[in-house]
């Protein structure tokens, strides 16, 4: 990136750190070979001496054992595995079809619960209250004896709100159903221990802590099964078929070795420098997502009477990447399910936008960020009609 | 996804703000869509007794298609007759823009009925301070 250029959108995906870059190589063009070769030749053993040492350095980081830990192609791909490993695996044992699970899931779950839903499981969606957090109490009432699974995100990356997982997992050992959680937000970012939580099944990605693109993790707990859903060969304790892609798992391990507390604490600090230095520089603005118990890189807001899509793209044209969840953003014309499941109407969720922060930024991006903001925000205020006066009408009356 | 010109124009809206005294105004859209589009009318008579629009300008409240698109068809209306303008469709815009991704084209649709609404508006004599927006189906 160039000097002027300002990444804020780490938390949609990072660059690879150099070191994972070097780590990678070898396993591209010399120790190339497949980790699970029957016949034991050098190539092979290399991989697969690779292959073990990346699984016991994520167990280590969740606190599972390394035969717990299930390589995939990414976070999506181990969402699908848990959500329908267990439904169909329980579907086939006839031990119920009902899945708990909340309103603010990332699209992984939240789709494929919608498609579990058409197959005939039964999924409740819990509320969530103004900030985004699910009350445990809610879990603890929604569950059944058709109950099979409770899956709720234990951080989630548009608002920041962290779930209380522990308590939630206490619930899911009493009623003894099986607990999943979607970390990939969470992971290296705030602690995590698959024991302390209780957890059955947990999902971690690579793409987001310095790591490549197109490799994740799912935990799974010891004696838990799961209805395979890629086959092809006995690989990750067949519960996943296909050559293992042991650069990328190289690579996400490297990512994993190389994370620091003091990573988060660098960017926690410019996360607040930025929250405070916005809401002080904008008028008419609301953070969205609680204001303390907030992931740490997680910075989201609301501004009244601007549209994100040119937020974002003005923005753009001065260097800065930011993202939003206006409707008018997507693909679909659909605003943010997770700004609409806290509450925001739609008439303000539009002006939703949200800066994820990492490694590489600095209070100095942030200062010309805010800057460039204000003029921005207030450039398309001077150009819109809408006013306090006139949104205060739209909402009290339905007439502009 | 977007054109230059689009950029261009979304970027540097051409005529932007509002016309003390105007002869009439359209409303199309609302904050809740996400568009909201206020087209602003002097009217005066040209050579041939005709109406025709001597100044427009909009304001907008929306994404870079809609800031675009009003701002488009406000270039496209200035100094045409009413029977001209009323005769200017979203493809005009649209086309004007060198061409807007499918799912942005409602943006243009409604930048022709704000133009459409303030000179209906006008021609029925309603008063700008009377106008309010368009209770359309929208494609949102």
């Amino acid at each position: 990136m160039s000097e002027e250029q300002a990444y804020f959108c780490y938390g949609d995906t990072t660059p690879v750190r150099d070191e994972v870059i070097q780590a990678m190589i070898p396993y591209l063009k010399s120790k190339f070979g497949l980790a699970s070769s029957d016949y034991g030749h050098s190539f092979g053993v290399k991989a697969a001496e690779a292959l073990n040492d990346a699984r016991e350095t994520i167990a280590k980081a969740v606190g599972a054992s390394p035969e717990e830990i299930i390589f995939t192609s990414g976070g999506t791909e181990a969402n699908n595995l848990a959500l329908k490993g267990i439904a169909y695996n329980a579907r086939m044992r006839n031990k119920g079809k009902h899945i708990v699970t909340s309103s603010i899931e990332q699209s992984s779950v939240r789709d494929t619960c919608n498609a579990l839903e058409k197959e005939g499981f039964e999924i409740t969606y819990l509320k969530v209250d103004a900030v985004g957090r699910v009350d445990p109490k809610d879990i603890a009432d929604a569950i059944h004896t058709d109950t099979i699974l409770v899956t709720i995100q234990h951080g989630n990356g548009e608002i920041g709100v962290i779930q209380d997982i522990k308590a939630i997992g206490e619930i899911c050992r009493e009623h003894k159903v099986l607990f999943h959680t979607d970390a990939v937000q969470s992971f290296c970012k705030i602690p995590i221990n698959v024991e302390e939580m209780k957890l059955d099944l947990m999902t971690v990605s690579a793409h987001l802590i310095y790591g490549p693109k197109g490799i994740g993790a799912l935990y799974v707990r010891k004696g838990i099964r799961l209805a395979k859903q890629i086959h092809g060969g006995f690989y990750e304790r067949n519960l996943r078929g296909g050559t293992e892609n042991i650069p990328a798992i190289v690579g996400f391990s490297k990512a994993v070795e190389l994370f620091d507390w003091s990573d988060v604490e660098f960017f926690a600090e410019v996360r607040g420098y930025l929250i405070e230095k916005l809401i002080n520089s904008i008028s008419d603005v609301q953070v969205t997502g609680p204001l303390d118990n907030r992931l740490p890189h997680v910075a989201s807001f609301v501004i009244n009477y601007v549209e994100g899509e040119s937020l974002l793209l003005h923005l753009d044209m001065h260097g800065f990447s930011i993202a939003t969840g206006s409707a008018c953003s997507t693909k679909r014309l659909q605003a943010s399910h997770v700004l609409t499941a806290i509450g925001i109407p739609q008439e303000i969720s539009h002006g939703s936008i949200r800066m994820t922060l990492g490694l590489g930024n600095t209070r100095e991006q942030v200062d010309r960020l805010i800057e460039t903001l204000s003029e921005v925000v207030n450039r398309l205020r001077e150009i819109s009609p809408m006013s306090p006066e006139l949104m205060r009408k739209w909402q009290e009356t339905g007439n502009i | 996804m977007y054109s230059k010109t689009l950029m261009e124009h979304f970027t540097n809206p051409k005529n932007v703000g509002e016309i003390p005294n105007a002869d009439a105004i359209g409303k199309v859209g609302n904050p809740t869509c996400g568009d909201v589009m206020w087209i602003y009318l002097k009217i005066e008579k040209d050579g041939d007794d005709k109406d025709y629009i001597a100044d427009i300008k909009v304001k907008t409240f929306g994404c870079a298609a809609a800031i675009a698109t009003s701002s488009m068809i406000i270039e496209l209306a200035r100094g045409k007759t009413l029977d001209e303008a009323i005769g200017l469709t979203r493809d005009d815009v649209a086309t004007a823009l060198d061409g807007l991704p499918p799912i942005k084209v409602h943006c243009s649709n409604l930048a022709a009925e704000a133009l459409h609404d303030a000179i209906n508006n006008y021609q029925q004599g309603i008063k700008p301070e009377e106008t309010t927006a368009r209770d359309e189906d929208n494609e949102h």
